[in-house]
């Protein structure tokens, strides 16, 4: 459906985007995840061709986008998006949803019947001659939704179509955008920061990072396995270690990290330089006093930070070098963990995702 | 100061007892700046969407030679228009020297800059985002510069609004194109002028109160529009 072969946007001396290739299959929803800045906009801003690429291709099922303004509007006539902070037109709820039906020169009694059924989509009917300037955010968010979906595109674009939303509202959005790919089959590609809604609404992740998609596959895939120690960080992982592998065991693999060793398990080989990265979630706390358990690391160190967030606590260890784990602040409470205090981290061989040096040259410069 | 207080009063007594010739100067002054004013938006609200959409060449001379013109001498708007209709001028065959088309004609010219650069001015005051909210929605071109002046339409019905009041309010152009001639062309200001000189001055008060006035009534009309925001369509 849409097939970008080295898109590049500049602005003056400011690459936004460069090099992109990525191909979108329709039916499919394509989630682009990335620090804020990454150019995840301005990635959109050219497949809903509101912006001109400096340079490469962009082909709209089989079509040059390339083409003459007039050509460019037919195009875009079969695409949608909604803004990260999207703006009322002056005029009812009513007015702002049938905005893209008058602009088609739709008739008046069908563009009254799809503008309704848009409404109710979204769970605003009702609301149609409400003045569009009165509306809160998560109400505004809807009708941008209402507004883009009542044209019946053949690709919906979002860009961050659930920051600073309250959760009831994200989920009502999220649904509607579920329902809309699986009944119509619209190819959805929106843009987050939040690696949760990637993995809940898309069958495909980009990670872009500075203008450049940096790793692209199953969200699944990009959430365990990621490529370099920068999309490790951004996936979550706060423990990166830096370390060289000094023996192997078939797959099991010791790594030495400055004052100690790990277990882990990948295919590097000895002599090579590796990133270990462990979730904070996957270590688990335990008494000094305590035995051994039955994981493949234990390393001994001090509580030197405990930070509480709602119903987990974030602690800190310092056992040569520092990591953090995630446990629950029952738990945490229970133990009676306090800072000063001796402690073991444990965790398993298999916890820790390797990310080998040589794996991870960056793209080829453009 | 007696004067001046009895001028007053016998102004009021003009106004309020309907003297014919009162009634006949603001009538006339009303249809000029009106009929100037519909001319002038109908030609520079479109000017100044297009200007304001489209990228050229020379963008910001024409902008910045509009921002000039905005404080045009009335006089030389009228001397302008002279040198056009008047006899030995190229318009001069449609003898529009010294009739109110003619006054028309030079308070439209005269308006025109102010209207088209303050219709600009509004419209980069709209929100890109909206913008770019009504191209991502399928407008054409057309489409989306008129729904830009939906937009903005307050404050391009303010630019219309400050057109009217330089119309009725200037002398210049309507002394040198109309001639200031009693029954046909004179117009409240041309008459306060003249009525002034000749030293009427209650006949120039109870004018100048009614200039005013009009002036008052229009801002009136349009904050009761702004007012309400949300006209349906």
């Amino acid at each position: 459906m849409i097939d970008l072969q080295g898109v590049s946007r500049t602005y003056g001396a400011h690459a936004a985007v460069r090099d992109v290739s990525l191909r979108i299959p329709k039916g499919s929803v394509v989630a682009l995840i990335g620090p804020s800045g990454s150019g995840k906009t301005t990635l959109l801003r050219l497949l809903d061709l509101l912006e001109r690429p400096t340079a490469g291709r962009y082909l709209f099922d089989g079509v040059d986008t390339g083409g003459s303004e007039q050509q460019r509007l037919a195009i875009r006539r079969r695409i949608a998006m909604v803004f990260q902070k999207p703006v009322p037109l002056a005029t009812t709820v009513g007015g702002n949803v049938a905005a893209g039906l008058r602009y088609r020169k739709v008739p008046k009694e069908e563009i009254r019947a799809r503008m309704a059924a848009a409404l109710a989509m979204v769970g605003l009917s009702g609301l149609a001659d409400r003045d569009a300037a009165t509306l809160s955010g998560g109400e505004m968010q809807r009708v941008a939704l209402a507004r883009a979906l009542v044209t019946e595109p053949e690709v919906l674009l979002m860009d961050e179509p659930t920051a600073n939303l309250d959760p009831e509202n994200t989920t009502l959005i999220e649904e509607v955008v579920r329902r809309v790919n699986r009944t119509q089959g619209i190819t959805i590609v929106l843009s987050t920061h939040d690696m949760g809604q990637g993995q809940r609404l898309a069958d495909t992740l980009a990670l872009i990072m500075q203008g450049r998609v940096h790793q692209s596959g199953r969200a699944q895939d990009l959430f365990s396995y990621p490529g370099t120690p920068e999309a490790a960080r951004f996936m979550g992982f706060e423990n990166l270690l830096e370390g060289s592998v000094v023996e192997k065991q078939d797959d099991l693999t010791v790594i030495d990290i400055g004052p100690r060793r790990i277990t882990a398990v990948s295919d590097a080989g000895v002599g090579e330089g590796v990133t270990a990265c462990i979730r904070a979630e996957d270590l688990t706390l335990l008494s000094a006093r305590s035995t051994q358990g039955s994981a493949r690391n234990t390393l001994a160190g001090t509580i030197t930070r405990i930070a509480l967030h709602g119903s987990f606590a974030r602690v800190t260890v310092d056992t040569g070098f520092p990591v953090t784990a995630l446990i629950t602040r029952r738990s945490a409470e229970e133990m009676e963990f306090r800072v000063g205090q001796p402690i073991c981290v444990t965790f398993k061989a298999t916890a820790v995702h390797v990310i080998r040096r040589a794996d991870h040259s960056p793209p080829a410069a453009g | 100061m007696n004067e001046i207080l009895e001028g007053l009063v016998q102004a009021v007594h003009l106004i309020v007892t309907l003297n014919p010739e009162v009634i006949e100067i603001s009538v006339r002054t009303l249809e000029i700046s009106l009929l100037s004013t519909a001319i002038a938006t109908i030609v520079s609200v479109p000017v100044g969407g297009l200007i304001h959409f489209r990228e050229f060449r020379g963008k910001r001379v024409i902008v910045t030679l509009i921002q000039t013109l905005y404080s045009l001498p009335t006089v030389i708007a009228g001397l302008f228009v002279f040198l056009l209709i008047s006899r030995a001028g190229p318009f001069g065959f449609l003898r529009l020297l010294f009739t109110p088309a003619g006054m028309v004609l030079a308070q439209s010219l005269l308006i025109l800059p102010i209207m088209a650069g303050l219709t600009l001015t509004a419209l980069s005051g709209v929100d890109r985002s909206k913008r770019d909210t009504i191209i991502s929605l399928g407008a054409t071109e057309t489409q989306t510069v008129l729904s830009l002046i939906h937009e903005a339409r307050f404050a391009i019905l303010g630019a219309v609004v400050l057109g009217f009041g330089r119309a009725i309010s200037e002398v210049g152009a309507a002394m040198m194109i109309g001639g200031n001639i009693r029954g046909f062309t004179r117009v409240l200001t041309t008459a306060i002028a003249l009525e002034t000189s000749m030293g009427n001055i209650s006949l120039s008060l109870a004018l100048g109160i009614i200039l005013l006035a009009i002036a008052l009534a229009v801002n009136l009309i349009v904050m009761l529009v702004q007012q309400e925001r949300v006209p349906h369509d």
